[in-house]
């Protein structure tokens, strides 16, 4: 059966944005960036890590109806699609602060859990986006 | 119709900066003028428009989440009940005691004996567990 998850998708307004965004400020590195012609394939990675890649997909057509994106990115806005990334770090409050300094929006201080010490933020376009530094 | 969309699209996410807001500052004396400011929109503008963007005023949300925070903690800690009132927002114990119950149906002390904790992200049981209408 399955052995492995490599890509997870998330929806984004504006592709360049999210670079800016995901590589600029939060350090991931592009995986892949190819225009297929019908669209742009735009996945980041951690940095030495392409094996779990996340496709930052434009909603539109021909995918889907100029209407049906519009709601889509309306979702997105108001924070209720599935977007949520959750990853991990050695040293929460210490990466907390680095984006912090790079001017990223946080929704959750660090704190601690029974799991380990955690906090949330978000992307430019709403998307859900925490990091956890597993207890040891 | 496109600049309707990116309108609604920018006025969404300024509601969700102080939803967010309130998710991330629920202890604290929030209040309209406040939360309009971060969403920057005009006090009675803000009102109107996070309700026709979320389905609920301001306030509801809040004190939903003041509850669900409060539930939280009644769950996982083993501080007083009047403690948790003043920790999550409210201001005295009454109002506490009785939009707890008007919302979850329960006392908080009958809430705490028959609740059971659950071990998933903080973020999803904090989206599923605020108590919905």
């Amino acid at each position: 059966m399955f052995n492995a998850i490599t890509h997870s998708q998330i929806y984004v307004l504006d592709q360049d944005e999210a670079l800016d965004f995901y590589v600029g400020k939060l350090g991931l590195e592009v995986s892949a960036d190819v225009d297929l012609g019908f669209m742009r394939w735009l996945t980041v990675s951690i940095p030495g890590h392409p094996e779990r890649q996340i496709l930052l997909e434009k909603p539109g057509p021909p995918a889907m109806s100029e209407q049906t994106a519009q709601q889509v990115r309306e979702l997105v806005t108001k924070g209720a699609t599935g977007g949520s990334l959750i990853f991990s770090t050695d040293d929460c409050r210490k990466t907390y602060e680095t984006l912090r300094g790079r001017g990223v929006e946080f929704t959750e201080e660090p704190t601690d859990r029974p799991y380990g010490t955690d906090c949330g933020l978000r992307d430019p376009f709403g998307n859900s986006i925490r990091f956890t530094q597993p207890k040891a | 119709m496109a600049v309707v969309g990116r309108a609604a699209e920018e006025t969404n996410r300024r509601m969700l900066r102080a939803r967010d807001a309130m998710d991330r500052g629920y202890a604290q004396p929030l209040d309209v003028p406040a939360l309009a400011r971060i969403a920057h929109v005009s006090p009675a503008h803000f009102t109107r428009t996070f309700r026709a963007t979320f389905g609920e005023t301001p306030h509801r949300y809040l004190q939903r989440r003041r509850v669900e925070r409060a539930m939280f903690l009644l769950r996982e800690s083993d501080r007083s009940v009047t403690d948790i009132c003043f920790q999550v927002g409210f201001t005295s114990p009454g109002t506490f005691s009785r939009t707890f119950s008007a919302i979850v149906g329960h006392s908080p002390r009958t809430y705490r004996r028959r609740a059971a904790a659950a071990d998933v992200p903080t973020c999803f049981t904090m989206a599923w567990t605020r108590p919905s209408a």
